[in-house]
């Protein structure tokens, strides 16, 4: 398999940064890329504005989303990901601050694989981190690439 | 941890025995329902037939879901799963020995929350079912109660 990238996208500059410092702590070797908005995903995902060009095909092996997001939130960023044959079946984790339950519904009924409150604690934030990525990148069965 | 059921829906008499003994090994007491065929698992999961005075609201954490299935496979399960408003956003772990890529992008398709091929050996299966136990019940958030 070629080393498919993880996607991250979120606004908030210290929740990136802990994000790669827990993925470099697990030893999760994969790329990850961050999209700072629900506009920039969706960009990178579909190969349009600054991502003009790229290899769709190429999808992520995972997208680690959050939903409060400038531009584009992530219910949105969502729907597109589902609503697109090409992305339909890329693993998506909402990984989120918010416990509302409508937001829960929300995910789960948009399609997310999985929904993830964010602790925020550091430790248990690189735990849940460490754990996600053991399961999405190792023990899951990533989908075949159309 | 809630006490809400892990519904396992398998005909393999050993495959039963070895999630029971792997989720018991590591302290997952969620109640353990098992349904040996489709139909079966269709009657709990809509309160008919044996199931008929069951709460349709006592919903599972989390389905462990084989494909090949006596009566209806995993296949049709996880379509009538998804159909309905009350069972749709319920997390589905398709656990197949099948790692045919017609198989994983069905499960996909059909809106498996995740798709794990079943180890052989004992040791990698038990510690796979503890994997999944800890992030379908403890890191990831259930989707509330339709």
């Amino acid at each position: 398999m070629t080393e498919q990238v993880i996607l991250l996208v979120e606004d908030n500059p210290s929740d990136i940064g802990l994000t790669r410092r827990a993925f470099k702590k697990s030893a999760i070797g994969n790329e990850l890329v961050v999209a700072e908005d629900g506009q920039e995903a969706l960009d990178y995902l579909f190969g349009e504005g600054a991502h003009t060009g790229r290899d769709v095909t190429n999808t992520p092996m995972l997208v680690l989303l959050d939903l409060k997001l400038p531009r584009v939130d992530g219910l949105e960023v969502l729907r597109r990901i589902r609503a697109d044959p090409r992305t339909r079946r890329i693993p998506v984790v909402i990984l989120t601050s918010s416990s509302e339950e409508h937001d829960l519904a929300a995910g789960y009924d948009l399609g997310t694989n999985s929904y993830i409150r964010k602790p925020v604690d550091f430790q248990q934030f690189a735990d849940v981190i460490k754990q996600l990525g053991m399961y999405w990148l190792v023990i899951n069965e990533a989908p075949p690439r159309n | 941890m809630s006490d809400k059921a892990i519904l396992l829906v398998e005909d393999t008499a050993s495959d039963i025995g070895l999630t029971q003994r792997a989720l018991r090994k590591h302290g997952i007491g969620n109640p353990l329902v098992i349904a040996e065929d489709g139909q079966e698992a269709l009657d709990y999961l809509f309160c008919t037939g044996a199931h008929q005075d069951r709460d349709i609201k006592d919903t599972p954490m989390l389905i462990l879901l084989d494909l090949k299935l006596p009566r209806i496979d995993g296949f049709e399960v996880l379509r009538q799963i998804r159909a309905d408003r009350r069972t749709r956003p319920l997390p589905v772990v398709i656990l197949s020995a099948s790692g045919e890529k017609h198989d994983v992008a069905a499960g996909y398709d059909l809106g498996t929350n995740s798709y794990i091929r079943k180890p052989i050996d004992f040791y990698q299966f038990a510690e796979i079912v503890k994997q999944l136990g800890l992030y379908w019940l403890v890191t990831n958030e259930p989707p509330p109660v339709v």
